[in-house]
């Protein structure tokens, strides 16, 4: 490869931080310049923080990253870097401004699930296997025994990457153990956690690895046929997948006696159609059966009997992605990693107000200390992290003071929350806890399937109180009631939808119980969030009488001549905030 | 973008199509809808029953899955779909008051379609773009970082390009 290549990041986060923008001006900008470079793409990194990327690859092999390039810092790169020869430091992960930070998000990471996010193409299958692509199948086809297969995840100690950590291995084991001509395996893609993004990252960066990751484990419990259940909130994810199985039957990785062999395997891809519900295993194949997502009660386990009634197999993303890279590189090399229970690594989502969001796999065992204050940079607003939302509506909030906890199964469910999917969401003073409850329930509670009567009902109780809460209508009452709602809720579900959907709520009364007092007693939201209790005003002496708040006002309630101060009517204030966010003198006071 | 037509104009020969790409069992329906909502933006009741005459599957349980699942839409859409992502990061981060400026700038309340069909403002629960929240989408295309200031910048080069037109 003797040119110049020019690479563009070109997943969901990267195009919401302006990629193709970025990718058309350096594309104008190449064609106008005097140098023979290629442009091309590539997924995601992680480090959402500083997109746009764009990678340059110097002939003699010579790799510089630039983090947020604009379209005009594009055509600099252009001009500078690919004519003359000239990167601009100043802009790159390797020298620049950026290299201190880059180096703190990436040096207590371990790349696993992520090998190739970032690094390879997405939609082009040679790079893939550039990079050992369907080796781990190859391997496992040619020379292994189904039953060594599973041995050798199962010596792993690789658990569920959905959030629920059951050991993949003796999943396998039951699916290979029932005895039926007939078996699936199913990826579950369909990402519903808010705030959790991991799965969306490796599908969009590195579709053919989950393929692979499912043709082992079609192989290794009997199964010709694979499911990916992707939801339709992702085109970009399911787009690259197509490609992504396409190009695995051209080349005969997909489709009948794969490596010459007597196994066969192929994959097709259902759409999910929204349904937060549908992440759990037998509400998930109710609808790939074409009914609507409601679960059933097991056992029996799909492992035994599941799509269509045949021993089927449910793996996560993250789960599957990990498989080639064992198979590949042997159990030990994942057990290495991790806690007594809880080995290799694990990709988490962190956003929210974070310093530095992203895609971050750490090693099992790490502290959330320093997943959030080391890797992430700590909040983006200057003031103190409160807490940590983890495992979405399924989980809970752990405080600040809780966060030597470490990255493992066990111990996070002992703090309340969950390891789940891996959706990680930073709060600081300014996010209020009982607001965060109501929004969680809120979410539970339009996602029920309505199967459960403590979980329809009981969740639209639960979120009326606190609706009525932080409207500062509350009773202490009102905190006891909830606690025995969310106890029966959980309790009677019958899937884990209902069964952990009380977390958010239970957690926040168990470390934040001041919040809600101060909301019930003093009528006070303290982190000045919610609505009802608040009071917007100006301070005379810090207002310029700019009028930019005047502007922005839907209601017309703030009033005030040309420099002089304004002020704002409390009876026509809405308490949008727009005020606040709009004024640049720090005179809008929030009570 | 224009995929809305009144329900007397609806050429329903295509549900013919569909059925035979997607299958006639009953584990077809999501499919199948899915793919008649990508043609009509919604699903009209007349495609849903042409849906049951041609296939193996009940009325009963097309529309269930029908208005079990969000994605389903039984109402047409305006012209251009803003999808606001009320997920947990988007949330901490003020989507709740961008989505209020969104939805007065558009003269509607709350969600819904505007009165001449230029617009659709939808909450949706997350676009799992979270590190660049809070988010938008318009018409599949997600703009990242806003604030109320840039996401009414946004609407209006909608607009401006919808009056221009």
């Amino acid at each position: 490869m003797n040119q110049t290549q020019v690479i563009v990041g070109m997943a969901s986060c990267g195009l919401a931080a302006g990629a193709q923008e970025t990718y058309d001006a350096l594309n104008e900008a190449l064609s106008k310049a005097d140098a023979e470079a290629s442009l091309g793409l590539s997924g995601c990194i992680g480090v959402c923080f500083l997109e746009p990327i764009v990678k340059v690859v110097e002939p003699d092999g010579t790799e510089w990253t630039y983090g947020n390039v604009t379209a005009k810092r594009a055509r600099t790169i252009v001009q500078k870097h690919v004519a003359k020869g000239d990167p601009v430091s100043e802009w790159t992960f390797e020298s620049g401004e950026y290299a201190k930070t880059f180096e703190s998000f990436t040096n207590k990471q371990v790349r696993i699930v992520m090998r190739n996010c970032g690094e390879i193409d997405p939609e082009n299958i040679q790079e893939y296997l550039n990079r050992d692509g369907y080796k781990a199948i190859e391997k496992a086809v040619t020379s292994m025994t189904r039953q060594e297969v599973i041995d050798e995840i199962t010596a792993s100690g690789l658990r569920g990457r959905g959030g629920a950590g059951f050991p993949t291995g003796r999943k396998w084991q039951f699916a290979y153990d029932a005895s039926n001509d007939t078996k699936y395996i199913i990826c579950n893609a369909d990402e519903g956690d808010p705030g959790a993004f991991m799965n969306r990252t490796v599908l969009e960066s590195d579709p053919h690895s989950v393929l692979e990751g499912m043709m082992i484990g079609g192989y290794a419990i009997g199964a010709e046929q694979g499911f990916i259940y992707c939801r339709a909130e992702y085109p970009l994810a399911l787009k690259r997948l197509r490609i992504a199985i396409d190009q695995a039957r051209e080349r005969g990785f997909l489709g009948e006696n794969l490596f010459d062999s007597d196994f066969s395997f192929d994959i097709e891809i259902r759409q999910g159609a929204g349904a937060f519900v549908c992440g759990e295993e037998t509400a998930l194949i109710a609808s790939i059966e074409g009914k609507r997502g409601m679960p059933k009660l097991r056992p029996p386990y799909p492992a035994t009997s599941g799509l269509f009634g045949k021993p089927t197999i449910i793996n996560n993303v993250n789960t599957l992605t990990n498989v080639p890279w064992v198979i590949l590189n042997g159990a030990e090399a994942l057990a290495q990693y991790g806690t007594e229970t809880s080995k290799g690594t694990k990709v988490f989502s962190l956003a929210g107000k974070i310093a530095r969001g992203g895609s971050v796999e750490v090693p099992m065992g790490i502290t959330l200390d320093e997943m959030i204050h080391d890797i992430g940079g700590g909040s983006n607003t200057g003031k103190p992290v409160k807490a940590v939302q983890m495992g979405g509506p399924s989980g809970g909030c752990v405080p600040a003071s809780l966060f030597d906890t470490r990255v493992d199964y066990e111990e996070l469910t002992s703090t309340g929350a969950i390891m789940g999917s891996g959706g990680a969401v930073v709060m600081d003073e300014e996010t209020c806890m009982v607001d965060i409850a109501r929004f969680f329930l809120n979410f539970t509670q339009t996602e029920s399937c309505g199967k459960c009567t403590y979980c329809r009902v009981g969740t639209r109780r639960m979120l009326e109180i606190l609706t009525r809460i932080c409207e500062g209508e509350g009773t202490m009452e009102d905190l006891d009631t909830l606690e025995e709602l969310a106890e029966k809720v959980k309790s009677t579900a019958l899937c884990g939808l209902g069964n952990t959907a009380p977390n958010p709520v239970l957690t926040t009364l168990q470390y934040f119980r001041d919040e809600y007092v101060a909301h019930v007693e003093d009528k006070t939201c303290p982190a000045k969030v919610c609505r009802s209790l608040i009071t917007y005003s100006i301070d005379a002496e810090a207002c310029t009488g700019c009028g930019a708040c005047i502007r922005v006002c839907p209601v017309d309630a703030i009033t005030g001549e040309r420099k002089e101060p304004h002020r704002i009517d409390p009876d026509l204030c809405t308490r949008c905030g727009s005020c606040y966010e709009a004024c640049t003198f720090d005179a809008i006071r929030v009570e | 973008m224009n995929k809305q037509a009144a329900a007397s104009d609806l050429d329903l020969s295509v549900v013919g199509d569909t059925v035979e790409r997607c299958g006639t069992g009953q584990d077809a329906v999501i499919p199948i809808l899915l793919d008649l909502q990508e043609t009509f933006g919604y699903l009209p009741v007349e495609a849903m029953q042409r849906v049951a005459e041609e296939t193996d599957i009940t009325p009963d349980q097309i529309y269930g899955v029908a208005t079990f699942y969000a994605q389903f839409r039984l109402e047409p859409l305006g012209k251009h779909l803003i999808r606001m992502c009320h997920g947990t990061s988007c949330h901490v981060r003020g989507i709740v008051g961008i989505t209020d400026t969104i939805s007065d700038l558009l003269d509607l309340d709350g969600e819904g379609t505007t009165a001449d069909g230029g617009f659709t403002l939808e909450k949706v629960a997350c676009l799992g773009c979270c590190s660049l929240s809070p988010v938008m989408m318009i018409d599949g295309q997600v703009f990242g970082g806003l604030t109320r200031k840039k996401a009414k910048r946004i609407l209006k080069r909608f607009q401006r390009e919808e009056t221009e037109q």
